[in-house]
């Protein structure tokens, strides 16, 4: 669903861990959404936060979109084009529930790290419960409303949990200045220490990610 | 006497010698100030041939200009003069159409060194009374925009809602961007290229051999001579069309498809509907075009190159541009190929500019920012509603 341009952006009607993204973000800064889509949370950025919102979007369809409503969209893939981009060139560089869909998943973190001052990455946790025991029990990948694809055909080459990017972000020397969880229900709970109960617990993850 | 009977004998009599016979307005400027070209020559009096459209607002904030290509002119929407074909863009620019001029003030003139009214190679020399032919001065794509720029302040606009074009008009978008970036909201180049590369300056060059070696040229003095180089011309012409298609196009439109025969004929007649296709677009294209202002022309193509003055650089020719751009291309385009289009919108993100960019599915070839692409004028009419949105200016009633 596209925000008619026109019509304004309901505040309430984008999804949950777009809001929670949002909610990081500090108005009037500028903002990259590297894999936009149809260009959602771009949009309400920049109509609830003055925001000054880019995008890059790798469907012809999704740029069209955006592009329709105003939004300053590049067609591109995330995986090659961040490096044409300047040092800090943003506030903030967001990937939202695509991490998971890179071939190198770490570069491209190292890559919004350097172009923004702070990143914000959401991604679905692989060691969600159900998921554990889906794969305890049917023996088979898990295949999910939220995850939709079976493993012949699934853009998600590289799952990791909550404890993964947590020891990836140690690693990479990024300080976490917040993260989130979201259970089942949708309700968002906040990670900090409990890292483990996260985890299990967790359906998605949002971290907000500094140098 | 009607226009398009007083320019049946071609593009350059329409008014050399005599009064303004064509449609649309022409204005002379630079009469007190010359313009000065990059070469360094001053030129005065510049003639400028131009056509409006749709009302210019109170504030003057709702004026589009349109750049036409290398064989372009300013008859955008109406029917052309001397062809009588539809304007060039009349599918893009229109009442209720992408470019609506029902909201927008819309503006094209002839570029400088052109043959459709505007100052160019075959206009008499003010200060010798004589054709220019060859004395003219090389122009370039910042001759061509500072000459527009004459006619925009002319109109009483200091701000220029959009600028638009493809293929060379892209160049001219680019340019004013980069000249006059306080007096453009928005710039639209498509099909285009922020330098000209080998493969466009070679087939540029085989043009323009077409035209110098054919005797009627006369060393560029053909006006003088009452002779006109239209064979030079038509092979130009018909080179270049080449490279405005794709091979999927002309396959499809013309396979290994005969010309009104069931066989071929062992000879060098035109068997192929291909074959006759160009000839015909070649001795048609003479009828309107002037060979020298060919030559201008392509020449100004081949010295662009925007980075040129940033050593290079092209970023920092855009660096903090406060100019809103769409970078369209086309799949199938190989003359301006996508790769190009990408290096623009790589060194505005590099400048940290607002740039959107899009690649259009088409299997057309070059042109088909002149044709019927709906994506590609889907895309166009979204980002020009959005700037007027950004703008202020009335959203288009739904």
């Amino acid at each position: 669903m596209m925000m008619a341009a026109d019509g304004g952006a309901n505040p309430k009607s984008i999804r949950i861990d777009l809001q929670l993204i949002a909610d990081m973000i500090e108005p009037g800064t500028r903002v990259l959404d590297a894999g936009c889509g149809n260009g959602m949370l771009l949009d309400y950025l920049w109509r609830e936060k003055q925001v000054d919102a880019r995008g890059i979007e790798i469907s012809t369809q999704g740029v069209q979109a955006c592009v329709s409503a105003g939004l300053s969209v590049v067609q591109g893939n995330v995986e090659t084009d961040l490096k044409d981009y300047p040092d800090d060139a943003f506030d903030y560089v967001i990937l939202s529930q695509t991490l998971q869909a890179m071939h190198e998943p770490r570069e491209v973190l190292a890559q919004m790290m350097r172009i923004g001052k702070r990143a914000i990455v959401s991604l679905p946790n692989f060691a969600y419960w159900r998921l554990r025991l889906y794969i305890m029990f049917k023996g088979r990948m898990p295949v999910s409303d939220k995850l939709p694809y079976e493993w012949y055909n699934t853009p998600n080459i590289h799952f990791c949990t909550i404890s993964d990017f947590v020891a990836l972000a140690q690693e990479m020397n990024l300080s976490i200045e917040k993260s989130l969880f979201l259970d089942e229900e949708g309700t968002s709970k906040t990670i900090g220490k409990s890292i483990l109960a996260a985890n299990w617990l967790g359906e998605q993850a949002v971290f907000l990610l500094r140098k | 006497m009607s226009a398009h009977e007083a320019n049946a004998s071609g593009a350059e009599k329409a008014y050399a010698n005599g009064p303004w016979t064509l449609p649309g307005h022409r204005v002379c400027l630079a009469k007190e100030t010359p313009l000065r070209l990059d070469s360094g020559v001053k030129l005065h009096d510049v003639h400028i041939a131009y056509d409006t459209w749709g009302t210019l607002n109170a504030d003057k904030s709702n004026a589009i200009l349109v750049c036409h290509a290398l064989t372009g002119d300013h008859y955008v929407v109406d029917p052309h003069p001397i062809t009588g074909k539809p304007g060039w863009w009349s599918n893009v620019v229109g009442p209720g159409r992408v470019i609506d001029t029902d909201r927008y003030f819309v503006i094209c003139s002839n570029i400088l060194g052109g043959c459709m009214g505007t100052t160019g190679p075959q206009d008499i020399n003010p200060d010798t009374q004589k054709p220019w032919g060859l004395e003219f001065p090389v122009i370039t794509i910042g001759d061509m925009v500072r000459a527009q720029k004459l006619l925009i302040e002319h109109l009483g606009i200091e701000t220029l809602f959009a600028v638009a074009g493809g293929s060379m008009g892209g160049m001219q978008v680019l340019e004013w961007a980069y000249q006059f970036p306080e007096s453009v909201f928005a710039a639209i180049p498509i099909a285009t290229a922020a330098r000209h590369s080998a493969q466009n300056i070679a087939f540029n060059e085989v043009g323009r051999q077409a035209i110098m070696s054919d005797p009627d040229w006369c060393e560029g003095d053909y006006h003088s001579q009452d002779k006109h180089p239209h064979r030079g011309l038509a092979v130009a012409r018909m080179a270049a069309h080449i490279t405005y298609l794709s091979e999927t196009a002309l396959t499809r439109k013309f396979g290994r498809s005969l010309q009104d025969r069931d066989a071929v004929t062992y000879g060098f007649d035109a068997d192929f509907q291909v074959e006759s296709y160009l000839r015909h677009q070649g001795s048609t294209f003479v009828d309107r075009f002037d060979a020298n202002s060919y030559l201008y022309i392509t020449r100004a193509m081949d010295y662009f190159d925007l980075g040129q003055h940033h050593d290079g650089q092209l970023a920092r020719a855009f660096k903090d541009t406060p100019v809103r751009f769409l970078v369209m291309s086309f799949t199938s385009d190989w003359l301006y190929p996508t790769r190009e289009n990408r290096e623009i919108v790589h060194a505005l993100n590099a400048g940290a500019a607002n740039v959107s960019f899009v690649e259009i599915e088409s299997d057309k070839g070059h042109d088909a920012f002149l044709l019927d692409e709906p994506e590609f004028h889907k895309v166009f009419e979204g980002f020009l509603e959005g700037c007027a949105e950004h703008r202020g200016l009335q959203r288009k009633p739904t």
